[in-house]
């Protein structure tokens, strides 16, 4: 799409945001110079372990996982989040090093400019300012629009529930908030998954690469993808072998809605003169007709 | 003065006029005409069953009766019941702006029963999200709350829906009044008219835009040929001819069952009204296909179409765009009102199509469970519908409905049936 529409709804739109409340807002985890927290998930370190899923499971109150976290059949088919496992783990083949296959952790990723928060209407999703992006369960109406949204499915819903949520990581925001870190950082004895500000992670993640170019791919999954997110991840082989979406842009999925969104109080503005404007016309037309039709 | 005589007689009035009024109400509750026929057995049947899956639904969750699932949270009570279900709806709006902003008074006769449509419409229509919001209670959060989600464009569709449904009442409400003989009440709200109207409009650009805004926020999960920028501009367009086609269809129902009923002038015109909106179709239908072929090729897409994906994409624009272009213009030349109708119906189906392309089909075609809706799903759309129908009929045979003009209020016996029957949605109501 040409950037200069873009830029003229943008302009446009902020103009009659002036005029208008209700009028679309930044979403508030663009404002730049926050350090966000986060963390990084290093794919060569994890010997798949699964203790992060069971301190998650502890920690947020979840049933009794399927396969209890003590077996390794679990890893037989790829598993995905659900409403009872914000983390799970699966094992993907290694084609540099056959023998040790590569565990991924599969959660929500605290997107910079997330997807859900922008789609959610109750602001039941919620970035915060810390950077973990939260769910405030009471505000939430069931929709599922986040679940649309989502570039990476992860909020998942209680389809078995009359009484159903949303359900997704949100980062162990309790803790966070009392100084803690997330129960899965604390419980990885591999140091796999790390805890830190996105800039402080970035950088490590960045050493780790420079330090070992030919151990690991060159690029961190999560700096750019859709706008950058809260967890990133570095790995031995292609991220696109170990299940993750590669194709989903750098463009931030807030930015998808907000042209349609600063259209909307130029709109609002135009459409009434407008049709006002006709009527009038349309009356002038009509008196004349009836008019000539009398002489 | 009589002021102490007045102080005394008021509650009695107001007691006896509230008395005549409950009475009024209760007689008109009474059903009109024959119970026990056919259409009313089956949509009986259709919305009584239907009452107790809702009930099972809110009693044991969505996934008890549904096939919605973590990959596809958006089903057909979503996809059809309200996407689709609201871009027919948009007959209201573009009949009020030829109306009453242009003022082109041919189609003043069909006006009020098509914003009847229109509202009946959203009050189910988009009433069935109900049924499909996991918390329904909170659907006021958005609205009352201290939780705004102004980034979201379904925020602005919900309260828009809300909105446009208070206007299409304020467009509907003089025939309420004039069935409440409340003289004062109608003077006043038909005063109101333009500006619900212009207000109306206004909304119902943005809404029906934004139905297909939501799905920009997916750009990885709609195949290529469906996702564009233009979704909104596109939704916009074609609920202009879903709603004149839907009032084609409605009026050919409606209309062949009163036509021995209906005025002179209102028979004299009906083939008139229904060629013009064909044309309007066609001009809708045109900017359409022109906006898709731009799309197509600023998408840069072309390989695509050579894949099964791609064949469905063409039986979509070849088959409900194009054809539906040629059979209204050969329509219109021979001034074939059958064709028209046929068409119109043609063209419903195309748009039935489009919206669960977006919303369903085209939802994540990568994905190796699609989703197929539950017979459960389906007979609750079913029972909706036939709920729609009920009301519809049961306002049509109460209210002046097919009255042309306030002002010709003698004419009206003529052209009115009322308390008659409509005979399809006929019977009892
Ligand atoms: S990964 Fe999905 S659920 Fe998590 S923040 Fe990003 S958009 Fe939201
Ligand atoms: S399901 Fe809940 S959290 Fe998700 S978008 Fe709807 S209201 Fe927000």
């Amino acid at each position: 799409m040409s950037v200069n529409r873009r830029d003229f709804l943008k302009i446009a739109g902020m103009a009659g945001s002036s005029l208008l409340a209700g009028a679309p807002g930044r979403s508030e985890a663009a404002v730049a110079g926050v350090e966000f927290y986060g963390l990084l998930i290093d794919t060569t370190k994890c010997i798949g372990c699964r203790s992060c899923e069971e301190a998650c499971n502890e920690q947020n109150g979840l049933p009794e996982p399927e396969v209890p976290f003590d077996r390794e059949s679990v890893f037989e088919t790829k598993r995905d989040t659900s409403p009872g496992a914000y983390t799970v783990l699966n094992r993907f083949p290694n084609e540099k090093d056959p023998d040790n296959p590569v565990f991924v952790r599969r959660q929500c990723l605290h997107c910079c400019q997330p997807a859900c928060a922008s789609a959610c209407l109750t602001k039941a999703m919620e970035k915060t300012k810390e950077g973990p992006v939260i769910y405030n369960k009471d505000r939430c109406m069931g929709c599922r629009y986040c679940m649309i949204a989502c570039p990476q499915d992860i909020p998942k819903f209680e389809y078995g529930s009359a009484f159903p949520y949303i359900r997704k990581c949100i980062f162990c925001y309790d803790r966070l908030k009392a100084g803690e870190r997330p129960a899965c950082v604390d419980a990885c004895p591999e140091d796999a998954t790390i805890f830190g500000t996105r800039r402080e992670l970035l950088e490590i993640a960045r050493t780790r690469i420079y330090e070992n170019p030919d151990k690991y791919v060159h690029h961190i999954y999560g700096e750019h993808e859709v706008g950058g997110s809260g967890t990133m991840y570095l790995s031995a082989v292609p991220f696109e072998q170990l299940g993750f979406r590669t194709d989903l842009g750098t463009t931030p999925y807030p930015e998808h809605t907000s042209g349609f969104l600063y259209g909307v109080p130029l709109v609002f503005v135009l459409w009434p003169s407008i049709l006002i404007g006709l009527n009038y016309l349309a009356e002038d037309r009509n008196k004349e007709k009836n008019h000539e039709e009398e002489g | 003065m009589k002021r102490k005589g007045n102080d005394i007689e008021r509650p009695r009035k107001v007691l006896q006029g509230v008395r005549d009024f409950v009475r009024f109400i209760a007689s008109e509750m009474k059903p009109k005409g024959k119970i026990w026929t056919p259409f009313n057995v089956i949509s009986g049947t259709i919305i009584a069953v239907g009452i107790v899956l809702i009930a099972i639904r809110f009693y044991m969750g969505l996934g008890a009766v549904t096939n919605l699932s973590q990959d596809y949270p958006w089903g057909i009570w979503i996809g059809f019941d309200v996407i689709t279900g609201v871009a027919f709806a948009g007959g209201a709006y573009v009949l009020t702006f030829v109306v009453h902003i242009m003022k082109f008074e041919k189609y003043e006769p069909i006006v009020r029963v098509t914003v009847l449509n229109g509202f009946l419409a959203y009050v189910f229509y988009a009433g069935a999200l109900l049924l499909d919001l996991g918390r329904p209670w909170n659907v006021v959060n958005p609205i009352i709350g201290n939780s705004f989600g102004l980034s979201s464009v379904l925020f602005l569709v919900a309260w828009h829906f809300l909105l446009y449904m208070i206007c299409e009442f304020i467009e509907f409400s003089p025939a309420i009044a004039e069935w409440l003989n409340w003289e004062k009440t109608r003077r006043i709200v038909e005063k109101m008219t333009i500006g619900a109207v212009i207000f109306g409009i206004t909304l119902s650009t943005l809404h029906q835009s934004g139905l297909g805004a939501l799905f920009l926020l997916a750009p990885a999960k709609i195949h290529p040929l469906w996702y564009s920028y233009y979704i909104p501009v596109l939704f916009f367009v074609s609920s202009i001819f879903a709603g004149l086609s839907m009032v084609i269809i409605e009026s050919t129902f409606t209309h062949r069952i009163f036509h021995h009923r209906i005025g002179n002038r209102l028979r004299a015109s009906h083939d008139d009204i229904l060629l013009g909106l064909a044309k309007g179709c066609i001009g809708a239908l045109f900017a359409y296909l022109f906006l898709k072929v731009i799309e197509l090729v600023h998408g840069g897409h072309w390989g695509l179409l050579a894949t099964p994906m791609g064949y469905w994409y063409l039986v979509e624009i070849v088959g409900f765009v194009v054809l539906p272009i040629f059979l209204f213009g050969a329509a219109i030349k021979r001034r074939n009102v059958r064709l028209v109708q046929f068409t119109s119906f043609f063209t419903a189906i195309g748009v039935v199509l489009n919206r669960l392309n977006v919303s369903i089909i085209a939802f994540k075609w990568y994905a190796p469970v699609r989703y197929y809706p539950s017979w459960i799903e389906i007979w609750v759309t079913l029972a909706v519908i036939s709920m729609e129908l009920w009301v519809f009929r049961w306002v049509i045979n109460r209210m002046p409905v097919f009255k042309e003009h306030p002002a010709a209020k003698e004419a009206m016996d003529d052209i009115t049936p009322v308390g008659e029957v409509v005979r399809w949605k006929a019977s009892a109501s």
